[in-house]
C-alpha cells in the first residue's frame, strides 16, 4: 500500500478514473442552462441528454456537485405519503431508485432496509391506518404493526410503557431504503458528463435575462451565456434565483440540522422514523447512526450549528434506543431547507416563459431526485408539464389547491 | 443558548420565542386582487440581508417587532409594535352585492 500510494504521489497523470470530464471555457450558448450541479439538476441533465436527444446542455454550479443538499440530507428514500399526488409521484422515485445503479452503471449503494414511522398516540395511530390505505390503493406496500410485531421486527427499540411517550405501534413500508446520497450525483453527473453535457463548478449565475417575457439567457461570474431553456435546482437559495427571474415563491429558507455517531458494528436495519419525538434513525453502511429532527425553528440563510438541536434529538433518540447513550457523535452539520406552505415541492412553468422551475424540497428532496430528473426533463423538451408532477405547479398557490403533506413528508414542523 | 432582548421582558432564550413572519402591509381582504392576496398569505421575499419581522414571546402573549440578519443571525434591534402601528387595523365591510369577488 504505501509503495501505490507513492506511485499515486508521483505520477505525473492523474491516475485515478475522472468522473466528469473537465468543462473548460463556458460555450457562447447552450439549448438548456441547469442552475445547480445537485442531485436534481445534474439528474435533470441526464434524462434530457439520455431519453431527449438534447445534449447541449450545461449545468451551472456556485461549489461544487453534490456540495449542497444533496450531501447534507439523511439518505432516506420512500414513498408512504399521504396524498395520492404525493404517493403516485414518491413511488415512481422509488422504483427508479431500486435500478439506479444499473441504469448508471455505477454503484449508489442502494440498500432496502423497510422503513418504521412510529406511533405514540391514538391520534397517530389514525393517520398510519389513513396513510396505510392510500398507499395500498395505490399500490404501495405500507401496513400497520402493532406493538407485538414490532418487538419481532425491530427488536432494539425500547417497547416498555413506563416511558414519556409509548410506542403503540408503527406504519412499516418495506420498501423503505437508504443510499449513498453523494453517489447518486456523482453517478448521474457522470453519466451526463459522457452524454455531452458540460459542468461548469466554481460558477455563480448572478443574473437572468429576459425579452419581453421570454428567457434569453443567463449571466454568471464568469461571463453571459445565451440559452433557449432554462432551469433553477437549488435549493435554500431558490428565492433568490426566483428574484432574478422576477417572480416570488411560496418558500422560507429554514436550516435543517442532521449528524451521525460514530461507526457502530451493523446492529440497526431498519430506519426508524418518529414525527412525535421528531426524530430519524438510521445505520448507514459505514455503521455510523445517521440522525436528524426537525427544521429549526425560524428562517436563516446559514448552514451553522446549534446546541439546542443536539440536545433535543439526541435526547429523544434515547428514548427510543436507551443503551446508546455511551456513544459519542462523530459529525453534524446542516443544509438549507426550502419549507413550502403545504410541504409539498414547486415544480414546472413559472411566469417567465422557458425559465423553470424546481423548488421547494424542504425535508424530502433527496428521495425525488431521479422522478425529478426524468419529469422535469420531459417538461423541458416537451413544454408540457407531466400528469405525475402537473398537481405540484407554481400556479396551485394561486389556485388555493394545495397539496397537503404535512403529516407525512417530514417530522414534527 | 440564544439570547433576544424582548422589549417587555428583556434578555430571554430564544427558544422561548415563536418567528411570525415577515412584517408586510395588509391588504385590504375586499378590495385587493386575488394575486395581491395570494402574495399576502402565501408567498414569501425570504430576504437574504436584515429583514423586519414578527416575533411573539409565548409565556406572556406578547408581540413585537425584530430586524434580524437572516445570513449571520445577528438580532439588530428589537421593539415594540407600537412603534410601526399607532392605531387598530380596520378594514371597511365588504362592498354590498360583492358575495365573494375572485374567489376561486
Amino acid at each position: 500500500m504505501p509503495f501505490g500510494l507513492l506511485k499515486y504521489g508521483l505520477s505525473r497523470t492523474y491516475p485515478a478514473k475522472r468522473h466528469f470530464a473537465p468543462a473548460g471555457a463556458l460555450k457562447p450558448s447552450y439549448d438548456v442552462v441547469i442552475i445547480g450541479g445537485g442531485g436534481h439538476g445534474l439528474a435533470i441533465a441526464y434524462y434530457l441528454a439520455k431519453y431527449h436527444g438534447v445534449t447541449n446542455v450545461a449545468v451551472i454550479e456556485k461549489g461544487y456537485i453534490g456540495g449542497g443538499n444533496t450531501g447534507r440530507n439523511t439518505a432516506i428514500i420512500r414513498s408512504n405519503y399521504l396524498t395520492p399526488e404525493g404517493v403516485r409521484f414518491y413511488d415512481e422515485s422509488v422504483r427508479l431508485f431500486q435500478q439506479l445503479s444499473q441504469e448508471l452503471d455505477y454503484n449508489i449503494l442502494y440498500s432496502e432496509r423497510g422503513h418504521f414511522t412510529l406511533a405514540h398516540t391514538d391520534a397517530a395511530l389514525r393517520t398510519m391506518r389513513w396513510r396505510a390505505e392510500v398507499n395500498k390503493h395505490l399500490g404501495v406496500e405500507s401496513e400497520l404493526v402493532l406493538r407485538d410485531e414490532l418487538a419481532k421486527m425491530v427488536p432494539q427499540l425500547d417497547l416498555s410503557e413506563d416511558v414519556r411517550y409509548p410506542i403503540l405501534g408503527a406504519l412499516y413500508h418495506a420498501p423503505g431504503a437508504i443510499a449513498r446520497h453523494d453517489a447518486v450525483a456523482w453517478g448521474y453527473g457522470g453519466a451526463a458528463s459522457r452524454l455531452g453535457v458540460d459542468i461548469h463548478q466554481q460558477t455563480t449565475v448572478t443574473g437572468i435575462v429576459a425579452e419581453g417575457g421570454r428567457l434569453t439567457g443567463v449571466v454568471t461570474d464568469r461571463g453571459a451565456i445565451k440559452c433557449g431553456k432554462a432551469v433553477q435546482a437549488v435549493a435554500g437559495d431558490s428565492s433568490v434565483l426566483a428574484a432574478m427571474a422576477g417572480f416570488k415563491l411560496p418558500i422560507r429558507t429554514i436550516p435543517l440540522q442532521a449528524c451521525v455517531s460514530q461507526p457502530l458494528k451493523p446492529f440497526l436495519d431498519a430506519i426508524v422514523v418518529s414525527g412525535s419525538l421528531h426524530v430519524y434513525v438510521s445505520q448507514s453502511s459505514r455503521g455510523e447512526l445517521v440522525m436528524g429532527g426537525a427544521t429549526d425553528p425560524y428562517p436563516l440563510y446559514s448552514t451553522r450549528s446549534s446546541l439546542e438541536f443536539k440536545e433535543g434529538l439526541i435526547a429523544h433518540v434515547l428514548e427510543l434506543f436507551p443503551f446508546l447513550a455511551e456513544v459519542k457523535l462523530l459529525r453534524q452539520w446542516a443544509g438549507m431547507a426550502d419549507m413550502t406552505p403545504d410541504f409539498s415541492p414547486v415544480m414546472g412553468l413559472t411566469p417567465l416563459e422557458n425559465y423553470y422551475v424546481d423548488a421547494g424540497w424542504g425535508t424530502w428532496g433527496f428521495k425525488a431526485t431521479p422522478v425529478v430528473g426524468k419529469r422535469m426533463a420531459e417538461l423541458i423538451a416537451t413544454g408540457e408539464a407531466p400528469d405525475l408532477i402537473a398537481p405540484f405547479r407554481l400556479s396551485r398557490f394561486e389556485e388555493f389547491r394545495l397539496v397537503g403533506e404535512k403529516g407525512a413528508a417530514s417530522v414534527g414542523h | 443558548m440564544k439570547i433576544m432582548h424582548c422589549p417587555l421582558n428583556g434578555p430571554r432564550n430564544i427558544s422561548e420565542f415563536t418567528y411570525g413572519g415577515e412584517v408586510e402591509a395588509h391588504p385590504d381582504p375586499h378590495r385587493c386582487s386575488l394575486a395581491e392576496w395570494t402574495d399576502f398569505v402565501l408567498l414569501e421575499n425570504n430576504t437574504r440581508g436584515v429583514v423586519r419581522e414578527w416575533w411573539f414571546h409565548a409565556p406572556t402573549a406578547f408581540w413585537f417587532i425584530a430586524e434580524r440578519d437572516t445570513v449571520t443571525d445577528e438580532i439588530v434591534r428589537t421593539y415594540p409594535a407600537t412603534e410601526l402601528f399607532s392605531a387598530r387595523m380596520d378594514f371597511p365591510p365588504p362592498p354590498a352585492g360583492d358575495g365573494g369577488k375572485d374567489e376561486p
